[in-house]
């Protein structure tokens, strides 16, 4: 080394014009040195692919562990728009019909109404039944007054009163008004108070307050809850008067409301529907600027969830394969190491674990854990915790067969003659010897747990509402219509689970590439 | 090599009966299971006896009492006089739901294969014959694509162009709606129509890891020394190619591709249920998450016999295929 920095000072002061690079052919610095970590860098990065491959995977971290704090959107926050509904609201009848007015429901009872209006069909102004005899007195071609013995009993009439106020009306009153509308007069007195009618046949008492009205249009609410104010009702019958099909009201609530009429020949009535502005969640709404990717069945933002259901999968795959890689270095490196009966014992375990169905043991898992109703962030922790403890026994046969031929090497002779401890052999001196392969392994082991736990989400059977992952965000799609007509539902997630696990997997390869200096590239 | 394949076999035994074990213990921890929704629906009948009442006597009936170690041993003794029991969600006996469904699997499954099969490995040879060019890098991407591809979204978009833009095929299902009027010559037809998405769907989805692996055996093939020695002789490259290398790539591969036969047994979980093609995968998938022990018992254990029969099938045919490996 001394002789070398000499030289290295005599060609620095024998030539000092030239350039740097210019040394003696035994300097070292003439060679570029490299670890053999920095090789496998620099094969790494050679691999066009490859490092693609790493440029996505590094963006989908991005976008799943960085996104969902840059949205401005929550996990499971949701998403509502004020849709129309229109309801059924009132149905309206012009009155073709006589309709009875009962002052006496005992002497004026509903088989006796019969017989009147068969007597002013007939116009007979009298009539008997059951013994008793009636008599008709006619107001008008579309009113009679039904008496019995000479009390008035009733009357028939195709004009109703009716009330303004959700008060009813005294029998003395509805006559009283009838009459007055019929005869067209403008005052009439009843109950022993002076009321005013006008032409409309609007009533209203000696303060100017409306009470009640006569009318032939017969207005009925469909729910009971709804009363009608008698402007609205007025609305109504202009409406159906002028042939109009809708109007707009706004009630003494200042909520506003579309009216919508139609006519339904069969019943010879009006069907009015309500249309009110109602909040609802925004579902399967499209793609917006609010709303990049759209929403959801839920009203969530689909960004959003892609990019916490990306966290999700993400995580589960990596904690599912450490977990797998620990149990797996552990017993196959104890394995491959001892030998004996215990690597016959360790290796038949590995044989079972090797036999089981993994999709069908976990899709049992998943209807179990359904049926028991666990809950979602508990499935989370199962899952991950089946997913690698199923998958451990591959691990323990790459490190098994790497550690077998290791251990007949030199180095291994040397550290047993160094007299260091085994464990300290095994996961010192072996182990970070198998690790090239280890890394390519859990690089590619990843894409596929990313699968897996996709398909499960699918089905139904892994990460569960209200938690996303890209798996449970295409479930939607078993449902034809989504399939059909929602694009934005289904397609990113299927394409971001595509281009990580594609990564994953390219990744992977370059490394495999990268760690095996046989590679002449 | 019959001393081998003995010990193995025995080997396999052991194996077989602590994965039953395993399954069945699974199968019993099951929080619902099917019994228990039984007698809730039997109880709900009119003039029912009570919940308790028949969930007693179900779960004697359904041998389910007891523990799980000797119901474990009933079983297996049951199974070992070939008698599997009744499935609970079918109610037929299991051999007879088994053997009304493998066999549509089994067309299913062989059908893809051969497609796998011609489509993989001159695809994989290609590759690896022109290392680093644009092709392999295509190739190379469109086998890691397909080993990415997640069935059910491939299946969806699959859907979404042949069945919902198309209307090629049917969503779902297996035979159509005038199936029944159809001649026996239509109803193979229209069987064969709704089985062309599925087999587009497995064969996609399983080429690529044949592919990569052609090309990976190949590649060492072809770095081998006889074959610098068959270029220093003078041979075409052609005849160097699919004379020389190409024989030796096929021992791995045979040994792959006999070592996949079982499995072709076992249908496809996943694509069957997503298309509704009622074969074994379909069949299973139904009867695990309603909770049908016998069936799925019955379905995990031949999946984990197939497995070990392929291993097997491998390790053979790598010895037969192989003088090199005969001799050590």
């Amino acid at each position: 080394m001394e002789d070398m920095k000499d030289m290295k000072d005599m060609v620095e002061e024998k030539e000092p014009s030239l350039e740097q690079e210019e040394y003696s052919l035994s300097d070292d610095r003439r060679v570029k040195v490299l670890s053999p970590g920095q090789l496998v860098a620099k094969r790494f990065f050679r691999n066009r692919l490859a490092v693609t491959g790493m440029v996505i995977l590094l963006a989908m971290f991005i976008f799943s562990f960085v996104g969902g704090l840059l949205s401005p959107y929550g996990e499971d926050e949701k998403f509502y728009r004020t849709d129309i509904q229109a309801k059924d609201f009132a149905g309206i009848l012009h009155n073709e019909e006589f309709r009875y007015t009962v002052a006496d429901q005992d002497l004026f009872k509903s088989s006796v109404h019969a017989q009147a209006l068969k007597a002013i069909i007939q116009k007979k102004d009298k009539f008997e039944y059951n013994g008793i005899n009636y008599e008709l007195e006619k107001l008008s071609d579309d009113a009679y007054v039904v008496l019995s013995g000479g009390k008035i009993i009733g009357f028939a009439s195709k004009e109703l009163v009716n009330s303004s106020t959700q008060d009813t009306l005294s029998f003395d009153f509805s006559l009283a008004a009838l009459k007055a509308k019929i005869a067209g007069e403008k005052t009439f007195t009843a109950d022993g108070k002076e009321f005013n009618i006008d032409e409309d046949g609007i009533i209203t008492d000696g303060a100017g307050t409306e009470v009640a009205y006569v009318s032939q249009y017969i207005v009925r609410a469909v729910m009971s809850d709804i009363f009608f104010s008698r402007e609205l009702k007025n609305q109504l019958i202009d409406a159906v008067e002028a042939g109009q099909d809708s109007f707009e009201y706004t009630d003494e609530n200042g909520v506003t409301a579309d009216y919508k009429l139609s006519y339904d020949a069969a019943t010879k009535a009006w069907d009015v529907k309500q249309e009110i502005d109602t909040k609802v969640f925004d579902t399967y709404s499209a793609p917006s600027k609010a709303h990049w990717l759209g929403t959801d069945r839920n009203g969530m933002d689909m960004m959003t969830r892609l990019m916490y259901g990306g966290r999700i999968s993400l995580i589960i795959g990596f904690i599912a394969v450490f977990i797998e890689t620990i149990i797996g270095v552990i017993l196959g490196g104890i394995a491959g190491y001892f030998g004996g009966w215990v690597d016959g014992l360790i290796m038949r375990i590995v044989d079972v674990f090797y036999c089981i169905p993994g999709m069908p043991f976990i899709i049992i898992v998943g209807a179990a854990m359904d049926a028991a109703n666990t809950p979602s962030l508990t499935r989370i922790i199962y899952l991950m915790l089946i997913l690698g403890v199923l998958g451990w026994a591959g691990v323990a046969r790459l490190v098994r067969g790497q550690i077998l031929s290791l251990r007949e090497q030199e180095f291994m002779t040397a550290t047993e003659a160094c007299g260091i401890a085994p464990s300290r052999r095994i996961f010192r001196h072996l182990i970070p010897n198998v690790m090239p392969q280890l890394i390519v392994y859990m690089t590619m082991g990843l894409g596929s747990m990313i699968i897996t736990e996709a398909t499960l989400s699918f089905l139904g059977l892994g990460v569960r509402f209200p938690f996303a992952s890209w798996g449970n965000i295409i479930n939607d799609v078993n449902d034809t219509f989504v399939l059909t007509n929602y694009w934005f539902i289904w397609i990113p997630a299927g394409v971001l689970l595509l281009t990580t696990v594609l990564a994953f997997n390219i990744v992977g390869d370059g490394l495999r590439d990268a760690f095996d200096p046989k590679m002449k590239r | 090599m019959r001393k081998y394949i003995i010990k193995r076999l025995l080997q396999s035994v052991v194996i077989l009966f602590f994965v039953a074990f395993i399954i069945y213990a699974l199968m019993r921890c099951l929080p619902t299971s099917y019994v228990e929704a039984m007698a809730r629906q039997k109880s709900m009948q009119p003039g029912s006896k009570s919940y308790e009442e028949w969930m007693e006597q179900l779960t004697v009936m359904y041998n389910m009492d007891g523990s799980i170690i000797s119901g474990y041993f009933r079983w297996l003794g049951s199974m070992l006089r070939g008698d599997f029991g009744d499935s609970w969600k079918w109610t037929v006996p299991v051999l007879q739901k088994f053997n009304d469904t493998v066999w549509l699997s089994f067309v299913m499954g062989f059908i893809s294969f051969f497609f796998e099969i011609i489509i993989a490995i001159p695809l994989g040879i290609i590759a690896a014959t022109k290392q680093y060019s644009k092709t392999d890098y295509t190739i190379s991407v469109v086998a890691l694509a397909g080993i990415s591809l997640p069935t059910f979204f491939f299946a969806s978009l699959l859907k979404l162009l042949f069945s919902v833009k198309l209307g090629w095929f049917d969503l779902y299902g297996l035979v159509g709606r005038n199936y029944d009027q159809l001649s026996t010559f239509g109803q193979l037809l229209d069987k064969g129509n709704h089985l062309v998405m599925p087999i587009i769907t497995l064969v996609v989805i399983s080429m690529g890891g044949l592919m990569r692996y052609t090309r990976t055996n190949m590649l060492e093939v072809l770095n081998a020394d006889y074959i610098r020695t068959a270029r220093a002789k003078g041979l075409s490259e052609r005849k160097v190619i699919y004379h020389h290398a190409f024989r030796n790539t096929l021992i791995p591969i045979v040994t792959i591709i006999g070592g996949t036969l079982p499995s072709l047994f076992s249908g496809a979980l996943i694509t069957e249920t997503l298309f509704g093609i009622p074969g074994i995968g379909y069949a299973s998938y139904h009867s695990m998450i309603s909770g049908d022990i016998p069936f799925s018992m019955f379905f995990m254990v031949f999946t984990a016999i197939l497995t070990l029969l392929g291993n097997l099938i491998a390790d053979v045919l790598y010895a037969v295929v192989d003088p090199r490996v005969r001799r050590a």
